[in-house]
């Protein structure tokens, strides 16, 4: 049997040690993923989820703890050597892109992750914008004609589904999507979640996601964790996730509430958020 | 007409400083203060080596490789110690007087009797056969201004291909994508401390070139020569920006010429026009002010204006 995709090993960090601002965002987080695992996150501000991503990202060295991916320990790598084996998609549309260059050159960069840079070539050869129209025809939102609009341009949902595309064009070991419609209007969620759904079955990508909606981590993903105050509270998978609902999801938050494991203003941001 | 083509030289080797403050300033979005000092320096290098009998082609690729180790040097501090680009550039900068001071053996340095590159050009010219003065507009212009306007069009030329064409190759995107956005870059395997170093390296080769052309045309290398060179470098981006703007990267790595260019131009009107010569720094340093400062008056201004009816 192959490596586990990602493995997390007793991860800690503490922002501001030992001042009054001390904030304790991981304390003991221990997971594992399998290849082709697609796991869910939720959790209320400050509960970690971010440090969580930006730890296994490499944006953020962890106090302690260990991070291997796809078999490798990488827990001291720089966030541009990790990018070899890890995709990822910011919850800023502006965060993943660069503005000023065209869509076509976006993806000639993302197109080199984790190679070498040559320079004797065009970067954007006969071939390489063959290649790069076919990609961004298959994602359907019509952006082929505009290969050479400067990426600013775009739509913020134009421009998620791009980075989308520029996080898995050279296929990760692990694909990190972090609250990735949060910044979007309605119509450009749903697209955006039908289109990041689609992509990660067809090309079966171990996932880990972030995400503020209940029904998103009701419907997508095979398993769900609840972050809370730094530890997984809950992890939910198998029979049991597919069969979840939003009432029992919720329902479940009220348990923890009472267990005094999610606090009132998680709880109820959560609910207004369902609402 | 003299002037004028005197000026047309000056811009076209001045654009290669131009084009390194473009690659510091809008490809990596840093200001890069070691440009003051490995203009000088580069100045320095040629001034020694023409001194001493080498070659002028070697002792001007010499001076663009010493513009190389000085932006090299400036990446090393912010990459390995953390310290921010516009520090480092400062600190390189003040270490380079003594290194240029060092380098001439003086203050500044005369190349009176140095064979130069516009000499080489002119051998060339008579080697060639070409007329001693060529008829232009009614006057007699020397063959030398016109063999020394050849050299700064090929070295220009040249170095625009060559950067135009790296731009556009995986590293030269690659370069682009790290100084137009660090976060995304980084995502997407983008060393961008590397990055940036190979930014300041390549920009600081283009300004000391230029600082050499520059004391070759000159006939003098001076170590106040690189004083005020960023600012310099500044106004003639803008000018091209305004001249061509900034839509695409070939309008602007052409403005950069354009730009430098019409500056040249602007200035040889003004001194035309009585304008005093030691003027000329605060007049480019104003216009740099005007041209960056300016715009966000405007829009304030504008937006005043708009609430005014609003609000009575």
């Amino acid at each position: 049997m192959s490596e586990p995709a990602l493995v997390l090993e007793d991860l800690h960090h503490t922002f501001f040690p030992d001042t009054p601002n001390e904030q304790r965002a991981l304390q003991g987080v221990d997971l594992v993923m399998e290849e082709r695992d697609f796991v869910m996150v939720v959790g209320s501000n400050g509960s970690g989820k971010s440090t969580l991503l930006n730890a296994i990202a490499g944006t953020l060295i962890p106090d302690r703890g260990r991070v291997r991916i796809g078999g490798r320990e990488v827990t001291r790598w720089p966030e541009w050597r990790r990018a070899a084996l890890v995709g990822r998609v910011f919850q800023n549309p502006v965060s993943g892109t660069i503005g000023h260059l065209t869509i076509a050159e976006n993806l000639a960069v993302a197109a080199k992750r984790g190679r070498a840079h040559g320079v004797l070539r065009n970067a954007l050869g006969r071939g390489r914008r063959r290649e790069i129209a076919d990609r961004v025809r298959e994602l359907g939102l019509g952006l082929e004609d505009r290969l050479d609009t400067p990426v600013g341009a775009l739509s913020g949902g134009q421009r998620q589904a791009l980075t989308l595309l520029m996080a898995t064009w050279v296929r990760p070991t692990l694909l990190l999507l972090d609250e990735l419609t949060s910044a979007l209007d309605p119509g450009s969620t749903e697209q955006m979640i039908r289109l990041t759904d689609r992509l990660i079955r067809s090309q079966g990508l171990t996932t880990l996601m972030v995400t503020h909606s209940i029904p998103q981590a009701v419907a997508l993903g095979d398993r769900l964790l609840v972050i809370h105050r730094g530890r997984i509270v809950e992890s939910i998978g198998g029979a049991r996730k597919r069969g979840l609902r939003v009432e029992e999801l919720l329902q479940s938050f009220d348990r923890l509430r009472s267990a005094d494991l999610v606090d009132q203003s998680a709880a109820e941001m959560i609910r207004r958020l369902y609402i | 007409m003299n002037l004028l083509i005197g000026s047309l030289s000056m811009g076209f080797l001045l654009s290669l400083l131009t084009l390194g403050v473009f690659i510091t300033y809008r490809v990596m979005g840093r200001l890069d203060l070691t440009t003051d000092g490995s203009f000088g320096l580069g100045a320095a290098v040629a001034a020694a080596l023409l001194g001493s009998g080498v070659h002028p082609l070697i002792a001007t690729v010499a001076a663009a490789a010493a513009g190389w180790l000085a932006g090299a040097t400036t990446g090393l501090l912010y990459v390995a110690l953390g310290i921010d680009t516009l520090l480092a550039g400062i600190l390189v900068t003040t270490g380079l007087y003594t290194i240029q001071l060092r380098t001439m053996g003086g203050g500044n340095r005369s190349l009176g009797s140095a064979r130069t590159l516009p000499d080489v050009a002119e051998e060339l010219w008579h080697a060639a056969r070409l007329p001693d003065t060529v008829s232009l507009a009614g006057t007699s212009v020397p063959a030398s201004l016109f063999s020394a306007l050849l050299v700064c069009v090929v070295f220009v030329l040249f170095s625009i291909w060559v950067l135009a064409r790296f731009l556009r190759t995986d590293l030269g995107l690659a370069l682009r994508a790290a100084g137009g956005n660090p976060q995304a870059g980084r995502a997407l395997g983008l060393d961008t401390g590397r990055m940036t170093t190979l930014g300041l390296v390549l920009a600081n080769g283009l300004v000391a070139l230029a600082g050499a052309l520059f004391a070759q045309y000159q006939g003098f290398a001076d170590v106040s020569m690189g004083l005020g060179m960023i600012v310099t470098g500044l106004a003639c981006l803008v000018l091209g920006e305004g001249l061509l703007g900034r839509r695409t990267l070939r309008r602007q790595i052409v403005g950069t010429l354009a730009g430098t260019i019409a500056f040249r131009l602007l200035v040889a009107a003004a001194l035309a026009a009585g304008l005093p010569g030691d003027t000329l720094k605060l007049a480019t340093a104003l216009f740099v002010l005007a041209a960056l400062g300016l715009p966000a008056v405007i829009v304030r201004l504008r937006r005043r204006i708009d609430r005014a009816p609003a609000g009575g």
